[in-house]
């Protein structure tokens, strides 16, 4: 616990400090669409679902899409034979603060033509939701859960959105948006005892334990009751 | 006879897990109907610890993710930020790079071939692996002073230039690695228990390979030729002479083999690199990144008060992202950075070639033996450290 005079451990009760240095959300330099051949088609084509374009670390093109036709966009990139981005290489997302919007980053590269372009999708904290693209790319499925565990991003369609970092049962929130403190939400007695009184229940249906015909055990019992950790930690 | 599928439960304390996975499979007999993998015990939050820490206080993160190539990480975040800054690290630094990740990826790939041998029952390519590696434990110690936790390398260079004698040492041990090389290979490559349960295990099509987001090795097995080292060259890769070697099966014989030749290659790699190693300095002379020298400190205030900056508030990073990725030794090792212009990343985040590789386990392993599903889940090479992060 931080002193009353404060300490470096401070933040570790906050979620991360900005430097203050830019209040709005950081835009690269205005590029020439030309020099990317994916950026001019894609402008061409979906006029109105290409937001805006940028360059971002000298030559890296950045597009931003509708977040509502991220998935029709990205299914002409990958089978288009011009563009043929075939490897989904990441999908992320980056949290400014501040209220700002949230965005979804989808990283690709087209192996026969040796390209890469960078997607972004813009959601609003109160609407993070958006379609899955399981359904081109399997390598999506647990980078989206990723995403999903961490930002709390619902992806539309996706196959098993569950959490796949954190614990199944965890109830502290999504540990990567930036009013997330480092610490956690809940007190070091709390987090504790939830820890220990975890079981496959949390994890499973129990159709799923009852796949060898034999109902689910019971949970084991703890040497000690789950509430008595709490309070010896305190 | 049981009719009714089992669930059992390998891991997430299992040697033959390779790390804390755990795998719940559901088998009809011995075969497997469905494999699940559970992640998540190693879970450190290192992009979090990320957004808390100045630039260069990173480094020391990116090691212990995957403590079997810890320099190849170390580099690729420095790479990823002097990027995003678009600062030109000095020629020896590049070829002192270049000659860390090259032996990281020996490095790695030693520590898959011992432990998936002994996988597969071969308990001596296991000895032979390990005390190879431990000639570039060796190396690591002599050069960074931390044999898994090399923290080797900062924005604008390397922590400190290699110690007298140790590009010597390496030298040497480029010399007299094949011999071990050759007598493990001797052991393995036609050996029939391990053909037998290699061959036609775990296969992937080229094309479900990429759609599945294989890359590294795993992608190259199955016939695709897509390495980084050559389709998005760095670090003058382009002027090395190297071959990629490309399998054409998909099954782990062909992951093996792609493993082994790839050791001879970065021994070529490694052989050019020394010869090529320029002198000059290590560090980069850009005041943004790098302290004034002790004797400017003492004389004039514009670098006092810039030596003061520097270490009491750390680089700062121009606002933008850069997305980064070299040829790691398990995959696509990329590692995407945003700043908003302060001394702290907004974001930092690894896209990890382990994670994704590993999603694959459950297509792979379907209809396959509870034994190959481990011999698959070693001819992956996941480390488990980078999975969680």
């Amino acid at each position: 616990m931080a002193g009353e005079n404060g300490s470096a451990f401070d933040a570790v009760e906050q979620g991360p400090e900005a430097s203050g240095r830019n209040t709005e959300t950081p835009h690269g330099g205005v590029g020439n669409p030309a020099e990317h051949p994916s950026v001019t088609a894609l402008q061409g084509r979906f006029d109105s679902a290409v937001l805006r374009h940028e360059v971002q670390a000298g030559d890296q093109h950045v597009v931003f899409l509708d977040p509502g036709s991220n998935r029709a966009v990205l299914a002409w990139l990958r089978d288009d034979p011009e563009q043929r981005y075939d490897l989904l290489v990441d999908v992320t997302a980056v949290d400014y603060g501040g209220g700002r919007p949230l965005q979804i980053v989808y990283q690709l590269w087209s192996v026969p033509h040796k390209r890469a372009l960078r997607i972004k999708c813009e959601l609003p904290l109160d609407g993070l939701s958006i379609e899955s693209v399981v359904q081109l790319w399997n390598a999506a499925n647990w980078l989206e859960r990723e995403v999903y565990d961490l930002f709390g991003v619902e992806f539309r369609d996706h196959p098993d959105l569950r959490r796949i970092l954190m614990p199944q049962n965890y109830a502290e929130g999504h540990p990567l948006r930036k009013d997330f403190p480092l610490r956690g939400r809940f007190s070091r007695a709390e987090q504790t005892r939830r820890a220990l009184s975890q079981d496959y229940h949390d994890d499973y249906t129990p159709e799923e334990l009852e796949v060898g015909g034999a109902p689910g055990l019971a949970p084991p019992e703890l040497p000690i009751s789950t509430d008595e950790v709490g309070t010896r930690l305190d | 006879m049981l009719s009714e599928p089992m669930l059992i439960n390998i891991g997430p304390q299992h040697p033959a897990t390779h790390g804390v996975l755990r795998l719940i499979c559901e088998l009809d007999g011995e075969t497997v109907l469905k494999v699940t993998p559970d992640i998540g015990f190693l879970h450190s939050s290192f992009e979090k610890l990320g957004e808390y820490r100045t630039w260069n206080q990173i480094v020391p993160l990116t090691d212990r993710m995957d403590y079997l190539a810890p320099l190849m990480y170390n580099c690729v975040y420095v790479m990823a930020v002097e990027k995003l800054m678009g600062l030109e690290v000095t020629e020896r630094c590049k070829v002192a790079r270049v000659l860390c990740m090259e032996m990281e990826r020996i490095f790695s790939h030693l520590l898959w071939l011992g432990t998936t041998a002994i996988d597969v029952g071969a308990f001596t390519p296991f000895l032979y692996a390990f005390q190879e590696r431990e000639r570039i434990y060796t190396l690591h110690e002599n050069y960074t002073g931390a044999r898994i936790t090399t923290s080797a390398t900062r924005v604008g260079g390397m922590m400190a230039d290699f110690p007298d004698g140790w590009t010597d040492s390496l030298r040497d041990f480029v010399k007299t690695f094949p011999k071990t090389l050759n007598e493990i290979d001797s052991l393995l490559t036609t050996n029939g228990i391990h053909l037998g349960r290699t061959l036609d295990i775990g296969v992937i099509s080229g094309e479900d390979a990429i759609n599945y987001g294989f890359t590294g090795p795993n992608l190259r097995a199955s016939g695709v030729d897509y390495d980084l080292r050559k389709d998005n060259p760095y670090y003058d890769y382009e002027t090395y002479d190297f071959d990629v070697p490309i399998g054409e099966n998909g099954d782990c014989y062909d992951r093996y083999l792609v493993r082994m030749e790839e050791m001879r290659q970065s021994l070529r790699i490694l052989e050019q690199a020394l010869d090529r190693l320029p002198g000059g300095p290590i560090n980069v002379a850009d005041p943004r990144v790098s302290l004034p020298s002790k004797t400017d400190c003492m004389n004039d205030m514009e670098s006092m008060i810039h030596h003061f900056k520097l270490i009491t508030e750390g680089i700062s990073v121009p606002a933008g992202d850069c997305y980064f990725a070299v040829e790691g030794t398990k995959g696509e090792l990329g590692m995407y950075v945003v700043s908003d212009g302060g001394e702290k990343p907004v974001r930092w985040r690894i896209r990890p070639p382990s994670f994704v590789n590993l999603s694959v386990i459950a297509k792979l392993a379907e209809g396959h033996l509870v034994s190959d599903l481990i011999m698959i889940n070693a001819s992956l090479d996941i480390v488990l450290g980078e999975i969680d992060r």
